[in-house]
């Protein structure tokens, strides 16, 4: 029996085609638009997202085992044993991740309408918004490696230049360049990764290479578990994951929006998603999906211990970021798939959130992103705090809301897999603690206390407006084009910044509620086709534990907020005496475990050390050797032969003739 | 009349054309002595030809005459050149090649 599965091919590549359109249309007619560039940018987006509903409903109504539908536009490359097709994969997962771009990105797109109205380089935002959205739907819907590779680096390009997006600050175009050049070291590993993959069976195509492997590989066979180390390279480079992770918290350069897209909500969830997209292949290489759970692990408590200690508001949600995707990349590695994706979308959700209400702050204190002079903003915008505040509880993990019941499906899980995977339940719990501590670390100094100077303006319904400066390094900046623009935009003020952040605020909290242990189970139900034939999808822990799991997640997610209530509320200026006393793990933690100045030992000093040793000692010595010598020999035969050359036209002739006449006399004497 | 006859004048125009390159110092003169030994040698090619009874030696000394034609209006081109921007027309001093 065949099934008809045009219409899931027809939608898959609609939600391609969408944002390609908006970006080369935004792009092309740069001059033409003006402002309506935002909303012809909100607009591809919203028809991508209609496409990626319409993707869902075709393939729920096919047969669950025909759920796989890919689809080819033409042959890329076609040879020998190599054929390349320019082809998708439509299939749950690749249908929930498109979901959650699509959405995310489309009421992201709506925030910065008005957030950035004001920018002058407002077309520009919205070309290479879309273009954003465009890679990452590639790198979400390819078909093989090779496509997955081309969207990979589209997104890494597109977040450079919107991390750099204003390219008069320094620091921002600073930032764009670390971002870049560790992705880039991502893009190489996987590339390695594909072609090991197809050396060894001989495809690029996912379904066929899930197919090939089990036959061609022993559990654990070195060739794999080489080909996925080099894969996870890639997967941790765009994630930020340890020890590729430095670039994320610099990307706080870009405008909040661009965070909030792409540094929260999509584009570092590519290496989750590929963890996922592959796991057909971690599965007989367990060695390197456990390689993958301990960085994962490691990352998810280093940043959550750093988030800590920061105090620009938007680092500190970047370090929340860090930890989060750590809790994914744990969950896809150790088996929780539908736990993983599922806080992948939860987190989406929330984080986003967070960084929409983040620029509100921002935008209410001219650009300031010091919490240190923030408090009190309760009364004066009360409703970024309230959004801020579901934000930080869905991040927290407060009961009921969704990151609850995503991440202590994760947790859980570990638990229940039992053995070494306990190391997993416990830290993630303890980083729980932590993270329901900093974020209301956020939301009790935004938004308690009372209000600074700021705050107090608003509420005579003036906003600041203080000098345009770099907040990170205080120079004083311009208004002009490649620099933030001269008015901001709160929330309190804006609707299409309110819709956006009231959607996400209502699935921050409610999103959960598509996956209770023991009652719904939708999420799960959806993914069953992708991850069918897994031992570890069918893997369930009881409903008694899981709900044994949430009471303590929820304990320590209580907990940690008391501890913050405490520490920011009640005794506020604790914290003071707190770093006194605990001078060098602060300074240990505030220095982001000096990561930065571990690679910069390890990498980039060694380099630039073999770099002028090549320049001092090989260019100089042995380059600059051979060319001189070449030159010195040439010019000594000059100084021999020079001799000759009189230019005495006479003296040429003479020897001309008497050449020959030499010749001539050599030739009778011979012939005679 | 012999072969050898020809071939003594060809020599002897031959010997006065180099003679002339070696001595003479002026360039039209030099390009003359060349002429010179040009058409001895053509003389010579001419007499072998009508000795063998063929035709090969006449082709060639049709291209020697438009080599010779060619280097004619090098040679005066040159020379006219020289004369316009007031060099003096003395081989011994264009020394410009000494190396």
């Amino acid at each position: 029996m065949t099934v008809d599965t045009s219409s899931a091919e027809t939608f898959g590549w609609l939600i391609l085609a969408f944002p390609l359109a908006g970006a080369i249309a935004i792009a092309l007619g740069f001059r033409f638009w003006g402002k309506a560039a935002g909303w012809i940018g909100t607009g591809a987006i919203a028809l991508a997202f209609a496409s990626a509903i319409g993707a869902f409903f075709a393939i729920q109504d096919l047969p669950s085992e025909s759920r796989q539908v890919t689809s080819s536009l033409y042959d890329y490359a076609s040879a020998v044993g190599l054929d390349i097709k320019l082809g998708i994969l439509v299939d749950p997962l690749a249908v929930i991740m498109a979901l959650v771009v699509t959405g995310v990105s489309m009421l992201i797109h709506l925030y910065s309408v008005a957030y950035m109205d004001s920018d002058r380089g407002y077309v520009r935002f919205f070309a290479l918004l879309n273009f954003f959205v465009f890679s990452m739907l590639v790198l979400v819907m390819a078909g093989n490696l090779v496509l997955l590779i081309i969207g990979w680096a589209f997104v890494g390009y597109a977040s450079y230049a919107l991390i750099s997006f204003w390219y008069r600050r320094n620091t921002a175009t600073a930032a764009g360049m670390k971002a870049f050049v560790i992705n880039v070291i991502g893009d190489i590993g996987l590339m390695l990764a594909a072609f090991l993959l197809f050396g060894e069976l001989g495809t690029f195509d996912y379904l066929a290479l899930f197919e090939e492997a089990p036959g061609h590989f022993d559990v654990n066979d070195g060739a794999l578990v080489a080909a996925l180390l080099l894969l996870l390279v890639g997967a941790f480079a765009k994630s930020a994951q340890v020890p590729l992770h430095t670039w994320l918290a610099d990307a706080m350069e870009g405008p909040t929006p661009v965070s909030a897209l792409i540094h929260a909500a999509t584009m570092v969830t590519a290496g989750v998603y590929l963890i996922a997209r592959t796991h057909p292949l971690f599965e007989l290489a367990p060695t390197a999906a456990d390689v993958a759970a301990f960085i994962g692990l490691l990352t998810l408590i280093m940043a959550a211990t750093i988030a800590l200690v920061v105090t620009d508001l938007k680092r500190i949600i970047a370090y929340s970021t860090m930890s989060q995707i750590g809790y994914m990349v744990v969950a896809v590695s150790i088996g929780a798939y539908t736990a993983g994706i599922f806080h992948l979308m939860t987190h989406a959700f929330f984080k986003a959130l967070l960084f929409m209400a983040a620029g509100s702050i921002i935008a209410a204190m001219a650009n300031r992103q010091n919490i240190d002079l923030m408090s009190g903003f309760r009364k004066a915008m009360p409703f970024t705090s309230a959004l801020l505040i579901i934000g930080a509880l869905a991040l927290a993990g407060f009961p009921g809301t969704s990151g609850f019941f995503s991440k202590d499906e994760i947790l859980v899980y570990a638990a229940d897999r039992g053995g070494m995977y306990w190391i997993f339940a416990i830290g993630g719990y303890a980083a729980a603690f932590l993270t329901a501590f900093y974020s209301f670390r956020i939301g009790f100094r935004v938004v308690w206390g009372e209000p600074c100077e700021e705050a107090r303006e608003l509420e005579r319904g003036h906003m600041a407006h203080g000098e345009p400066e770099n907040p990170v390094t205080g120079e004083k900046e311009d208004t002009d084009v490649g620099f933030p623009g001269p008015e901001h935009h709160i929330a309190e003020r804006a609707w299409p910044m309110r819709a956006a952040m009231g959607i996400l605020g209502f699935l921050a909290l409610f999103a959960g509620l598509l996956q209770i242990p023991g009652v719904t189970a939708a999420v799960e139900h959806f993914l069953e086709p992708t991850f069918e034939g897994s031992a570890l999808f069918e893997h369930h822990p009881s409903t008694g534990s899981a709900y044994l799991g949430m009471l303590v997640g929820g304990i320590l997610a209580l907990a940690g907020i008391a501890l913050a209530f405490q520490v920011y509320v009640r005794r506020r200026g604790v914290t003071a005496g707190l770093v006194e006393r605990y001078r060098g793990l602060h300074g240990f933690l505030f220095n982001r475990w000096y990561f930065d100045e571990l690679l910069d030992a390890l990498v980039y000093r060694p380099t630039i050390a073999a770099g002028r040793v090549a320049s001092n000692v090989l260019e100089r010595v042995f380059v600059q050797g051979i060319v001189n010598g070449t030159t010195g020999i040439v010019r000594g035969v000059g100084v021999l032969v020079r001799g000759a050359q009189s230019g005495f036209v006479r003296a040429y002739a003479l020897l001309v003739v008497g050449g020959f006449a030499v010749l001539a006399l050599y030739f009778l004497v011979v012939s005679s | 009349m012999a072969l050898e006859w020809y071939l003594v004048l060809s020599g002897l125009l031959f010997a006065v054309g180099a003679a002339g390159l070696l001595i003479r110092r002026n360039p039209l003169v030099i390009l003359l002595c060349l002429e010179l030994m040009l058409n001895a040698g053509n003389l010579a090619l001419l007499a072998f030809a009508r000795s063998h009874g063929n035709e090969e030696g006449h082709v060639f000394a049709l291209i020697v005459m438009v080599v010779a034609a060619c280097e004619v209006v090098v040679g005066l081109g040159l020379i006219v050149a020289m004369y316009r921007r007031r060099l003096p027309l003395n081989v011994d001093e264009m020394r410009g090649l000494k190396g």
